[in-house]
């Protein structure tokens, strides 16, 4: 049979971790395989191709295509500046000349006789990446990036809006389960990483903003406030390139949900230190979950041997986390794995666990519908 | 005996982008039947990234459950020795996200649109369709090529003969934006032209050093005829041997196959359109998957398919929310719910997509949710499966009087004869009266209708056993595949409330004789068996049409099924009542009629 098992996200309190830092298109990489990094090196860079401009030379002109290369002043491959004839008429005797010039500085990339249009390319864009978590180089991949490894706590959101920022962890709440509103906010947490509890109203998040925070890391955000902070509708789930000050990261989901307590702990432990946080989520073909990677580099040596393999199966006393309504958010211990499908209320067949909840309530639910808690 | 006559067992896989499924087809007593199912997770993604790891796990269960051994180890026994291993070996892939492509054409309702369809058809995803004429500056497409990064990129334009300036002017804007694939850093990008034959040399001279140039004959040679079918071969060919063979372990899996491995949908298609040609019948199919919903259609013998890409009940489930808006969701939905709990339970629907609704409530709203993203399917590909336009049209006296502009609808629903439905939501409702009511309400057939799901979704399959085995997959069709929820009647005027619509006559196979005005406003079902039929008289009220015409008497002949034969009264054009109260009551009472849900 099919092996059917529920992962959960990734918690873990030391992990050795690896970032792979590529280049959108091939460059220079900047550093060497043993070099240390901050999370600000610079560690490869390549520039864009400019920024194209199509402008119809002929018919500016009012000549056949044809024709162009009795007027052109530029040839294939040449310089350019911006107002700089690159066609220019014979005129008549000399006089009444017409002249095209050119819209950009750059190159000129093509000369069409058959369109009448000339290309022109726009100086190339420097783009540059960095190693965005402290570490040190183990791979350098030719042209391409490089590979980051660094050892420390990683922890997965579920959601996320924004990019990749750095700052200092700071916890804003007393526990798991409070909320995060604007009181909780002050000019201090200016490009630190404010942890929450269960839920950022949309006030707290304006807050966050406006004191400067690199990142807000909570349990749950309402939907409404999503649609008021994107300025529309988020119809698929692939983030990461909003323009927004602060990264939000939501470790268990939409609505007001505790944040899960070994998440919270760790992330209470770990106060005070540089982190690194990604809000970029994708959940179609090649899953991105956000992120928070805190560097903890000296204490590698207490590292113990991860176990490798597949990641295990539902077990009776696993710690999972329910996913759906009615019973969404709540914590619970697995007492029955029963093998024959159940019919739920909503008369769907399907596989089933028994689960004890932190309040000594038991229930029924579809495996599908819960989430493991890993360590 | 054809080498086709000696096929005793065939296995034939799917390879999604969440599970990979595969079936074993036996000849038994001289007919193709379907014996067993099996399914797996995908590997194409870490930390397997190997698709065969999936197919064989599919494999090995589809051996437990029928006893019949299909692997030497990792190996297929091939050919069938009477007991062990299999003939043919087949496989359809959707896995990574699909073919994802670009078309570019002159005119967009012309020579753009043709490039569509003919992505389209072959299985594509069509990320966006560029045109001389679409209204953006070329710095604006050649930002939209690079933004986009395709699988592919089609290129067509110009009628044979005609001019090649407008063609060559695209070929300057995707040679400026030297477009990088999706996948894998040290290919080019394959580029199909299929414009005007004069442009060729042009086109060669722009584009046959940066990419992976390949030309075919121009799909628009006239503009009053289409030859889709070469650039839909190459789109099939260049799927294989680029875009696939990127992905993990597809090398492997193109070496096991004993025919070319089909993009899902172009399967779904091809068998779609086998069996609307082997049956006479005008046919919509449509399958709503998690993250896109497919509608296939052949009407007037044209076949048409769409991908709306972002519209499915999982992964692009809130985006049905953000497309439809949260005011036509509700309007489905029989109780209340307060527009926060909504939109957060459909976010979290969307984050964690494997999860199934537990609550009645849930399902309820889950179905809801699945009537709008199957009527907005539905709107987009009634306005892209159209006649060809731009075509002059020769026209007598009569016709001046019933003048029809080109490019109108193919879609006709008073003439559909087959709606199927598949996909989870349909597919696996705990109820077939479910899956009848979505169908009936989203894509509100008019006239008499057949409606039937694909319960196990084998469609791609035999789809792509249809290209090498026709006669093993219609079989298998008619047979296995489909399960017949049963006709509907839909008249199609208004009128108010309680007001005569149509009166009914039948006698049924168990002796039940019915003779029944019913009034307008109502949903009915009668029990009639799979396989059974009826003859039944149709007399509608003045201002109703059930098909032969306003007021006109209709006799017909109707197949029966799990649900029987549904007379749905509400109207065509269909509106819900507004007020809160009386809507509520509608929804509850035809739900009752279908008896679709249990009783709390």
């Amino acid at each position: 049979m099919a092996h059917a098992y529920t992962p959960g996200l990734r918690v873990a309190e030391l992990t050795v971790l690896r970032k792979e830092r590529r280049l959108p298109i091939k460059g220079e990489v900047l550093v060497a395989k043993g070099d240390v990094v901050t999370s600000d090196t610079v560690v490869a860079r390549t520039h864009l191709p400019g920024n194209v401009q199509l402008v119809n030379v002929a018919s500016k002109l009012g000549l056949p295509p044809e024709d162009l290369p009795t007027v052109m002043v530029k040839k294939e491959g040449d310089a350019i500046e911006k107002g700089e004839p690159i066609a220019t008429t014979k005129g008549f005797f000399g006089l009444f000349k017409s002249n095209v010039p050119s819209p950009c500085d750059g190159s000129l990339e093509n000369i069409s006789t058959v369109t009448g249009q000339v290309i022109l390319r726009e100086p190339p864009t420097p783009i540059q990446i960095d190693a965005y978590v402290d570490g040190q180089v183990v791979e350098v991949m030719e042209e391409e990036g490089v590979a980051i490894e660094t050892v420390g706590t990683f922890i997965q959101g579920i959601f996320g809006v924004g990019g990749e920022r750095t700052g200092e962890i700071k916890v804003a709440v007393a526990n798991a389960g409070e909320v995060l509103d604007a009181s909780r906010f002050d000019d201090s947490m200016k490009d630190q990483i404010v942890i929450g509890g269960s839920h950022v109203t949309w006030d707290g998040l304006q807050k966050a903003m406006q004191v400067g925070a690199a990142g807000v890391v909570v349990g749950g955000f309402d939907d409404p406030d999503l649609k008021r902070l994107l300025g529309k509708d988020l119809g698929v789930a692939i983030t990461g390139h909003e323009d927004v000050t602060t990264t939000l990261v939501l470790t268990e989901g939409f609505g007001e949900i505790a944040m899960a307590h070994g998440t919270f702990d760790l992330l209470k432990k770990r106060e005070g230190r540089k982190a690194s946080v990604n809000g970029a989520t994708q959940i179609r073909a090649g899953v991105i979950r956000p992120e928070i990677v805190i560097p903890i580099v000296e204490e590698r040596d207490k590292l113990q041997e991860e176990a490798v393999g597949e990641a295990t199966g539902l077990e009776i006393g696993s710690s999972i986390r329910v996913i759906r309504e009615p019973y969404f958010g709540r914590l619970g211990e697995v007492t029955q794995l029963p093998n024959e499908l159940q019919k739920m209320e909503s008369e769907s067949m399907v596989r089933v666990l028994e689960v004890r909840f932190e309040d000594g309530s038991e229930a029924l639910l579809p495996r599908a519908n819960v989430e493991m808690i890993e360590h | 005996m054809s080498e086709n006559a000696k096929v005793r067992a065939i296995v034939a896989t799917d390879c999604g982008s969440t599970t990979t499924k595969a079936i074993l087809i036996k000849l038994v007593d001289g007919e193709y039947r379907l014996i067993v199912r099996g399914e797996a997770p995908t590997t194409v993604e870490a930390p397997f990234e190997d698709v065969t790891r999936g197919v064989l796990n599919a494999i090995r269960e589809v051996e437990e459950l029928s006893g019949h051994e299909v692997l030497d180890g990792e190996k297929i026994i091939h050919p069938n020795d009477g007991e062990r291993g299999v003939d043919l070996y087949l496989s359809t892939s959707s896995a990574g996200g699909g073919l994802q492509m670009m078309v570019a054409g002159v005119v967009m309702s012309m020579t753009a649109e043709s490039a569509e369809r003919a992505a389209l058809g072959a299985g594509a995803i069509v990320m966006d369709a560029l045109a001389s004429n679409d209204g953006r500056l070329a710095h604006e497409k050649i930002e939209r090529i690079r933004h986009l990064r395709p699988d592919m990129i089609l290129l067509s334009g110009g009628i044979d003969g005609g001019t090649i300036t407008h063609v060559v002017e695209l070929g300057q804007v995707i040679s400026a934006a030297d477009p990088k694939p999706r996948l894998g850093i040290g290919y080019n990008l394959p580029i199909i032209y299929a414009g005007n034959t004069d442009a060729r040399g042009e086109v060669e001279n722009l584009l046959g050093d940066k990419t992976a140039l390949e030309m075919v004959d121009n799909l628009r040679p006239v503009l009053e005829r289409e030859n889709l079918g070469p650039a839909r071969d190459k789109i099939h060919d260049l799927f294989m041997e680029h875009v696939m063979a990127q992905a993990p372990g597809y090398n492997k899996l193109m070496g096991w196959t004993d025919a070319p491995i089909m993009p899902t949908p172009g399967a779904v298609g091809s068998i779609i359109e086998t069996i609307a040609k082997r049956q006479d019948i005008e046919v919509v199919g449509v399958d709503i998957g998690g993250a896109t919903t497919d509608v296939f259609s052949v009407f007037q013998d044209t076949f048409n398919r769409t991908v709306s890409a972002n519209l499915g009940m999982s992964y692009s489930v809130s985006n049905v929310l953000a497309e439809a808006g949260i005011e036509n969701v509700m309007r489905w939905v029989p109780f209340e719910l307060p527009e926060l709990g909504v939109r957060n339970r459909i976010k979290n629907k969307m984050i964690r997509p494997t999860t199934v609704p537990q609550a009645l409530d849930d399902l309820k709203l889950e179905q809801a949710i699945a009537r709008e993203a199957l009527r907005l399917a539905f709107e987009q590909h009634k306005s892209f499966a159209v006649g060809l336009k731009g075509v002059q049209q020769e026209r007598t006296i009569s016709d001046a009087f019933s003048q029809s502009a080109s490019g109108e609808t193919l879609v006709n629903m008073m003439d559909l004869d087959l709606l199927v439905g598949s996909g989870g939501v349909l597919s696996h409702a705990p109820r077939r009266q479910q899956a009848a009511m979505m169908l009936v309400d989203g894509f509100l057939p008019e006239g008499i209708t057949r409606l039937a799901v694909d319960s196990i979704f084998m469609m791609p399959q035999l789809g792509v056993l249809a290209e090498v085995h026709e006669k093993a997959a219609t079989e298998v069709f008619e047979k296995d595949c489909l399960i017949h929820l049963g006709t509907l009647v839909a008249p199609v005027g208004t009128a108010q409330e309680g007001k005569p619509c149509i009166k009914l006559e039948a006698t049924f196979p168990d002796g039940t004789a019915i003779d029944e005005d019913i009034p307008f406003g109502e949903m009915k079902v009668y029990p009639l068996g799979v396989g059974e039929t009826v003859g039944i008289k149709i007399t509608p009220a003045r201002g109703f049409d059930a098909g032969a015409g306003q007021g006109k008497v209709l006799e017909a002949t109707l197949g029966g099924g799990v649900v029987g034969v549904v007379v749905d009264t509400r109207g065509r054009p269909f509106v819900l009542p507004t007020d809160e109260q009386q809507r509520v009551a509608k929804l509850d009472k035809w739900a009752k009629a279908f008896d679709a849900y249990p009783v709390a």
